[in-house]
């Protein structure tokens, strides 16, 4: 019964997924949808962070808040992605010692 | 001989672009591992056998969904409504495919659907985020490596947690769950300070999947109207010209 739940769950998510490639081949899109598409990704990213990122740890919501400020401090300084991810991970770890 | 030197063979500028594409990959690799590590763990305490558990990472590869399964089956809710709620979920990657597709002009279709198939939040904003590579010769096998290293990553870490159990300190595993939410700062930044009317996409979409769910709205559902609704004003927001930079 299991592989038939990962076999659904896969069929649709695998769906949605390259649907838009089928779709994209039979319309030209106009130049205020491609800006459109364009800001999808920093959308997401907004979309993806907040307010997901409080939940981190659900008792305490400020703590995901203050490593998310870290992380923003540190990627500001132009700090390599790979430190930014440590440097947050490392708030976390000590404000919850 | 310097003709040759110039203009490198075709299979170095492969593995040249598989090779930067593992360097963009790196990030997700080291944000997937422990999540994909605590997937592993807590599926197998579910009752799921290893093989199941790495199966459904290898066929559904979407983290949150899966997760989202795993609570869903610990607490018996049926097979139908675990897979309507990871389509729900899972819907966002539809919107996110356009704007991934809409940049690949410079590809082929037959590599198009492969790519759309690994197609996740983090392969998706990282892949934004380097659009050159489109237009480059190659450029598919850049994009390739950028998800399979991914992939990979997640496979295997599923396998692993699911093998191992607990290997890692809960205290330290508990840190890490801000790992990827730290990957998508760290890649909204440099475009903030590049131009500050990306903040104000970025932000509205956060406002929008903030409203949403208070007002009750799934998850899922929340993050899709944030980001179609952000992005929109997109529209007014980046000129002609930005639109084709960002």
């Amino acid at each position: 019964m299991l592989i038939w739940m990962i076999i659904g769950m896969a069929v649709v998510t695998a769906v949605p997924r390259f649907l838009p490639v089928m779709i994209v081949d039979f319309i030209t899109f106009p130049k205020w949808m491609d800006r459109w598409l364009n800001a999808i990704p920093y959308a997401a990213l907004g979309a993806l962070i907040f307010p997901g990122i409080m939940s981190v740890k659900p008792e305490a919501p400020q703590i995901g808040v203050i490593a998310g400020l870290v992380g923003i401090l540190l990627a500001w300084l132009n700090i390599h992605i790979i430190f930014v991810v440590i440097g947050s991970i490392a708030s976390v770890f000590l404000l919850t010692l | 001989m310097e003709t040759q030197a110039i203009h490198p063979t075709s299979s170095s500028t492969r593995l040249h672009m598989v090779r930067r594409g593992m360097i963009a990959g790196l990030p997700i690799m080291l944000g997937y591992l422990p999540i994909a590590l605590t997937y592993g763990v807590l599926a197998s305490r579910t009752g799921m056998t290893n093989l199941e558990l790495t199966l459904m990472s290898i066929l559904v590869f979407a983290g949150a969904a899966q997760f989202l399964a795993v609570g869903m089956m610990a607490t018996g809710t049926g097979i139908i409504e675990i897979i309507i709620a990871t389509f729900v979920l899972n819907f966002r990657h539809f919107v996110m495919s356009f704007s991934f597709v809409n940049s690949l002009k410079g590809i082929a279709r037959r590599a198009k659907i492969p790519l759309t198939l690994g197609l996740t939040d983090e392969t998706f904003t990282m892949s934004a985020l380097y659009k050159e590579e489109a237009n480059e010769r190659h450029g598919s096998f850049f994009y390739a490596s950028l998800i399979l290293s991914a992939y990979l990553s997640w496979v295997g870490g599923s396998f692993v947690g699911g093998v191992l159990g607990d290997v890692m300190p809960a205290r330290l595993s508990d840190s890490m769950g801000v790992a990827l939410y730290a990957m998508f700062i760290g890649l909204l930044i440099p475009s903030v300070k590049r131009d500050y009317k990306i903040a104000a996409i970025a932000v509205l979409a956060m406002l929008i999947n903030f409203v949403c769910q208070l007002w009750g709205m799934s998850q899922g559902w929340a993050i899709v109207v944030g980001t179609v609704l952000g992005g929109a004003c997109g529209i007014w927001l980046l000129g002609e010209e930005e639109g084709e930079k960002c």
